[in-house]
């Protein structure tokens, strides 16, 4: 299936992706600042489907919009307080973060134009239909040891996180 | 203009660098990790983007990275509950002592 | 472009996947007004059997046996005063009831009506479908948060924490399901297959799956599909806050819940998400494990002449109910004052009969069938959540998350690791 307008869904997606994530860290209330946190990643689940990843924006959807937020939200409502929100919310650490935005920058600049060579001119065909097939059977066979570890580490982190909650041991 | 691989990096170096800043800058915790999500995020994409040229390694790395930062988040909010209990406050320079 | 516009009608693939747009257009067009009739009548239909149910008779003044019930109700959220609580979020209460009705609508762009009947076929169908509800989650809780007041906030957080709690059971059901595709031995056992294939997330591909291996999933490694199937029914009506886990929003609890503060039409909003939800996932129930789109018996009774056969229930159903309507106009008292009452209803049932004639019409015969087996098999699961509502006490809370969570998780596992030995020994 030929992809049609795709610059305009590109730049609306990239603008609402950038344009939340500022929202994200210059809101006062946290929970603005989680809604904002969705768009950003719905958005980014759409860029994943115009990369022809459609299993990686389901699983973004379910995973961090659907159960990521949904925790943040409800840890957000189980501890806010009204005078939060009147502190001020900025640490004084502005100047580091410049500093470390213009060294991000730059990098990122020096990395890109040093190596235009290693990026190939086309890109691989796809075969849509399949996308879910493929990564199924890549995790099943070629991945299998880093899934295995990663089902052990969701244990280790359910268990951590329920015995960090517990009011007693 | 068609639309290259590197028009997705810049959009991944720019959410790198505003979580980075968000990191850095807030002082509410839930806020820092909401930026280190951020952070994670922008990882993604550029692994999304460069499996198009490099074969469907990308994603499947992604889908790890992705169930890694529900565990860390999950952790993180958990560490944050805890601290809560005990000292009533979530900003960051306030939690400042190793034993109560 | 009229000639493109009407090439789509030879091809025999989604409108999405044909990449013909205005159909595109066309069909989300005439989903969004079938599924507005369909929380009409069921606004009507539930007010009706619930009384039935406990030997009353329901809503009668407004129409014929209350038929305009719905558009009376409908009159009067629409004219309603639209109250903010003050000290409410004001972006945050406006975007709560637009992002429920955006999730429970944006899931019937994979549902299948037919083996092209639906807006696009996607590769992760039912992955989209899982995630979009789950979405919907967000929109409580906002909704919640946003209203400024102890009893919502409890009862979002209620609600979304239920919510959370049994998509994890549908989730392992639905998985199971979806490894009954790849397995694709014929009849109830599965046995003497051709071999296995690559599963597949997506809806018609399920269907198709069922189809080729002549077995509707519940019914296959007998009680397996069976309980994947009872799962995922239990799970889906807590998934949708409805009877018997309707505790965050029940009036004699907390107030109506999450949607306390709201009035008017964002409440209408609220109502119309959840009937949309409901339907959405009794579509994925039906899709996952009733054989969808397809007839019962499709290999058993097969050929032309049960082809027919059963090509003459749609028309057989309208007759029924054209029936049962000018019987029950008969019956109406023969008072001068009932006369609008009764040449009403009359005209009603002469439209249903109407219906049945042109369902009768052989083109039509052929074309209607798909659609009507899934709409059929969807209504009796909005029947059977009627039912529900009118039969089972609530479950108080702390009841309803041990069940999700010590019962229903562990249950569909071992349902999915025996459903997963039982394909491969």
């Amino acid at each position: 299936m030929n992809p049609v307008a795709t610059p305009y869904f590109f730049y609306g997606l990239a603008a609402v992706a950038v344009l939340s994530a500022i929202a994200v860290i210059m809101r006062r209330n946290p929970v603005h600042s989680a809604i904002a946190l969705i768009f950003t990643l719905l958005s980014l689940a759409g860029l994943y489907l115009m990369l022809y990843a459609p299993f990686v924006a389901g699983v973004q959807i379910i995973l961090y919009v659907g159960g990521i937020v949904v925790l943040f939200l409800f840890v957000i409502m189980l501890i806010n307080i009204d005078s939060m929100q009147r502190e001020y919310q900025f640490n004084k650490q502005w100047l580091v973060a410049l500093l470390a935005a213009a060294g991000l920058g730059v990098l990122f600049v020096a990395v890109y134009v040093k190596g235009q060579a290693i990026f190939p001119q086309h890109a691989i065909r796809f075969v849509e239909e399949k996308n879910t097939q493929q990564v199924g059977k890549m995790l099943y066979v070629d991945y299998l040891l880093p899934f295995e570890i990663a089902s052990l580490l969701l244990l280790v982190a359910i268990v951590g996180a329920v015995v960090m909650a517990k009011k007693r041991i | 203009m068609e639309i290259t691989t590197l028009h997705y990096l810049v959009v991944a170096a720019a959410l790198f660098i505003i979580g980075t800043v968000g990191v850095l800058t807030r002082r509410n915790v839930v806020i820092i990790l909401m930026s280190i999500e951020l952070i994670l995020n922008a990882v993604n994409l550029n692994l999304v983007a460069f499996s198009r040229l490099y074969g469907l390694h990308g994603q499947v790395f992604s889908i790890f990275v992705i169930t890694d930062a529900a565990a860390e988040a999950a952790v993180g909010l958990g560490i944050l509950i805890a601290f809560f209990r005990n000292k009533e406050t979530v900003n960051a320079d306030e939690i400042d002592l190793l034993k109560f | 472009m009229l000639q493109n516009f009407l090439n789509y009608l030879n091809q025999n693939v989604t409108p999405g996947q044909a990449g013909a747009y205005i159909w595109v257009v066309i069909y989300i067009l005439i989903i969004f007004a079938a599924v507005s009739v369909a929380v009409i009548a069921m606004n009507w239909l539930e007010r009706k059997i619930l009384a039935h149910m406990q030997v009353r008779l329901g809503p009668m003044r407004v129409g014929p046996h209350g038929l305009l019930q719905p558009f009376a109700d409908a009159l009067k959220l629409l004219l309603k005063e639209d109250i903010i609580p003050t000290g409410a979020d004001k972006l945050v209460f406006w975007m709560a009831p637009v992002v429920v009705v955006l999730t429970a609508f944006t899931t019937y762009i994979v549902i299948p009506f037919g083996p092209t009947h639906a807006v696009t076929d996607m590769n992760i169908g039912i992955l989209f479908m899982l995630g979009v509800a789950s979405l919907g989650t967000l929109g409580i809780i906002m909704a919640g948060w946003a209203s400024n007041s102890h009893y919502p906030l409890l009862g979002s957080l209620r609600s979304s924490a239920q919510m959370v709690s049994y998509e994890v059971a549908m989730g392992m059901a639905v998985v199971s399901a979806v490894l009954m595709t790849s397995l694709t031995g014929l009849g109830v056992y599965g046995i003497g297959g051709t071999g296995d294939t690559l599963g597949t997330l997506s809806m018609i591909e399920i269907v198709r799956a069922q189809m080729n291996q002549h077995v509707w999933f519940a019914f296959k490694f007998f009680p397996l599909g069976l309980l994947a199937f009872g799962i995922f029914a239990i799970a889906m009506v807590a998934e949708t806050n409805r009877a018997p886990f309707d505790l965050p929003e029940a009036e004699s609890e907390l107030t109506a819940g999450f949607h306390t503060e709201y009035s008017g039409f964002r409440w209408s909003l609220f109502f119309l998400a959840e009937y949309a939800a409901m339907i959405a996932v009794s579509s994925i129930a039906v899709t996952l494990w009733l054989g969808g789109w397809l007839r019962p018996f499709p290999h058993w009774l097969g050929g032309d002449t049960w082809d027919t056969a059963f090509s003459f229930f749609p028309a057989l159903t309208f007759f029924v109910l054209a029936g049962l309507t000018l019987r029950t106009t008969m019956r109406m008292p023969k008072h001068p004052y009932f006369k609008i009452q009764k040449t009403g209803l009359g005209v009603f049932g002469l439209l249903l009969g109407a219906i049945g004639l042109v369902l009768l019409a052989p083109p039509v015969r052929d074309r209607i069938q798909d659609i009507y087996w899934f709409t059929i098999k969807v209504a009796g699961f909005m029947y059977m959540y009627i039912w529900y509502r009118g039969t089972f006490p609530r479950y108080r809370f702390d009841q309803l998350m041990k069940l999700g969570w010590k019962f229903m998780i562990p249950a569909g596992i071992g349902v999915l690791i025996a459903t997963a030995l039982a394909g491969v020994l």
